[in-house]
């Protein structure tokens, strides 16, 4: 087990185009599972590739354990990878698959069978050890290269998109028997993905990159309920907060707190909602309304997003009264984006 | 409404065939009726110039075989196209394995490993002859010159046996080079790239990743490079024409290059034939292998 750590870590792959991964400096806490989270083309993957040593930053410094590994090749770094594409071997089968590190690495042969085994047995594979990747389902597929992974018992983890080739149901399974087997093994782990599900359900702590930048680092719960600015706020969270300018600020809340007004009498923002479409989707409903004036709200014609237990009552085309109670509006500077102080709303 | 016209009077199978008639012709005119041709005289007295044609049963194949040239040529064949085809594999993948990855002039670096290919090979050998010249072979002045050679005992490349042997073998694995590099450069690439870098994060280094992972996902496309090379090669006596036209003594004489010699220029149709019918069976269990391996390649 190890820490990783980068130091002001960057890479441009083009001369004097904006870099991929830019001044990025992290560092882990001993056994953590620390997710990657942002879209496609946040420089996620190429942060974890770096971390891995198969692409070499263009400045800054990558520790494992203390020791600066920048220069050292991805053998000599104890890792482990699982690739977005499982890259088993596909000549060989499920047990020289999981066989091949112990040799590459010369581990003594008399103790190949028996890690072999422990491994396979750990991730639930004991009866598919003698057949070919290409007779495997996705899910075994990535339970091969998980095994193949653990069996070297590696210092750190990484882990890229490793359940995005699941069908929707097998991912949630596999997400969680993911967290059980880390806290077994208990190895610091790395794990990208742009699933905002995943990186909340199985992140001891987030890190929310967007163009190469880091843009937050912290628990799901930091992440979600106090975002660092309004790119994190809409990008997590599943209808995303609601933003609304008010002067110099940016206040936000997310759909959940945006609720009918009889149950947020004190309620700091009073708007009434013209609904436009209502969803149900069982445990609860997404309300969708623009604003119309009220001489105490926001300006006409914004759209904005409840999330409610139930809205059976609420008809589209109808108005209704809707507000958010002081603790839960978030203001972020309308300049830089970022979190700035509480202050009196003046609509 | 439009509506696509067909050419009056040719249905879908009409023109189908028409579409199909000169690949049909192709084959017929220059392989089939060759080949049927082959077959007859080799039972025949056919000579060039002599119009009566007797059969005469198996009496060629029985000489041809009792020949020395004939068996001499078989062995040579074989050495020819076996050295040749490991030259050519080991060659052609170190060549893919170092253009594979980008670099500076990867480009012009390609094009002139494809000039052998695109090359007339009579211009090629004609080249090759000069450099392995008996007088002014340059292989010879650079010898000289380093004192690796004697400058009144020079090796004959093309005169003394064994040297004309390897020369006829270094050559034609020189011409193939470009088409085998090619074949195993799209099959390299074909390699997704997340599976050598697996390899080298579980600790493998270059060699156990060329050995274990490439070359075995390499295998279905070396197969066919390779019998693409062998059918080549067998069949080929441009080389040996040009180089040492079968000699000295015959001692650098392939099948075909008999067979042309014999039956063309020795007059001897019949014998000719009887010889270029010997490389049907060979040729016929390497094309088997060729299907199953490109069926292979399917799969996989």
């Amino acid at each position: 087990m190890a820490i990783v750590e980068t130091r002001a870590v960057t890479k441009v792959f083009k001369q004097g185009h904006v870099g991929a991964v830019n001044h990025v400096d992290l560092v882990t806490s001993e056994g953590e599972f620390l997710v990657f989270l942002g879209p496609s083309g946040s420089g996620k993957t190429t942060l974890l590739r770096m971390i891995a040593g198969l692409e070499v930053p263009t400045s800054g410094d990558i520790l494992i354990g203390g020791e600066v590994v920048t220069e050292l090749s991805p053998r000599e770094r104890r890792i482990a990878m699982v690739f977005q594409s499982y890259a088993l071997y596909p000549h060989l089968t499920v047990y020289k698959n999981i066989a091949f590190p112990l040799r590459a690495q010369g581990v003594p042969k008399d103790q190949h069978d028996k890690k072999v085994r422990w491994a396979a047995g750990l991730l639930g594979i004991g009866h598919l050890l003698d057949r070919k990747p290409r007779e495997l389902s996705g899910g075994e597929r990535q339970r091969v290269a998980l095994a193949r992974a653990i069996v070297r018992e590696p210092s750190v983890f990484l882990l890229d998109e490793p359940l995005s080739n699941l069908d929707a149901k097998l991912r949630a399974s596999a997400r969680e028997e993911l967290g059980v087997f880390h806290r077994r093994v208990g190895t610091t782990t790395i794990y990208v993905t742009h699933d905002q599900v995943e990186a909340m359900a199985m992140g001891d702590r987030i890190v929310v990159l967007h163009k190469g930048v880091v843009r937050q680092i912290g628990s799901p719960r930091d992440v979600y309920d106090d975002p660092a600015d309004t790119f994190v706020a809409t990008f997590l969270g599943s209808p995303p907060m609601n933003l609304l300018e008010n002067g110099e600020v940016v206040v936000g809340f997310r759909p959940e707190h945006l609720v009918p007004i009889e149950r947020a009498p004190s309620a700091a923002i009073k708007l009434s909602l013209a609904i436009e479409n209502v969803e149900y989707l069982g445990s609860e409903w997404i309300v969708y309304g623009r604003t119309r004036a009220n001489g105490t709200g926001p300006a006409e014609g914004k759209l904005l997003i409840s999330r409610l237990p139930s809205a059976a009552e609420h008809k589209i085309g109808e108005s209704y009264e809707f507000g958010v109670v002081e603790p839960n509006l978030r203001f972020f500077d309308k300049e830089t984006e970022k979190r700035t102080t509480a202050r009196a709303l003046t609509w | 409404m439009v509506t696509q016209r067909r050419p009056q009077g040719l249905g879908p199978v009409g023109l189908g065939m028409l579409m199909f008639a000169p690949a049909v012709l192709y084959v017929l005119l220059l392989i089939a009726v060759p080949f049927v041709l082959a077959f007859v005289y080799a039972f025949t007295d056919a000579r060039v110039g002599s119009g009566g044609d007797h059969f005469v049963g198996l009496e060629n194949f029985r000489s041809v075989l009792g020949s020395a040239a004939f068996k001499t040529a078989v062995l040579n064949s074989f050495i020819f196209t076996i050295a040749s085809q490991v030259i050519v594999l080991v060659g052609s993948t170190t060549l893919a394995l170092a253009l594979k990855d980008h670099f500076r002039g990867r480009g012009f670096v390609r094009f002139l490993i494809l000039l052998p290919w695109v090359a007339p090979i009579s211009i090629g050998a004609i080249g090759w002859k000069w450099i392995l010249d008996s007088i002014y072979s340059v292989i010879n002045w650079v010898l000289v010159a380093v004192h690796l050679a004697q400058p009144f005992d020079k090796p004959m490349w093309l005169g003394e046996p064994r040297l004309a042997m390897l020369s006829v073998i270094l050559v034609h694995a020189w011409r193939l080079l470009p088409f085998s590099t090619v074949i195993l450069l799209a099959g390299l690439t074909a390699i997704p790239r997340d599976i050598p870098e697996a390899a080298e994060v579980d600790g493998a280094g270059f060699w156990r990743t060329l050995f274990e992972i490439t070359l075995p996902m390499l295998r279905p496309i070396l197969n066919v490079a390779l019998l693409f090379g062998v059918i080549f090669t067998f069949t080929d006596m441009v080389v040996v024409y040009n180089l040492t036209a079968g000699g000295p003594m015959d001692t650098t004489q392939v099948l075909p290059s008999l067979a042309f010699f014999t039956g063309i220029q020795g007059g001897d149709l019949a014998a000719g034939a009887a010889i270029s019918l010997f490389l049907v069976p060979i040729l016929v269990v390497v094309a088997f292998l060729m299907l199953r391996a490109a069926h292979r390649a399917e799969i996989v």
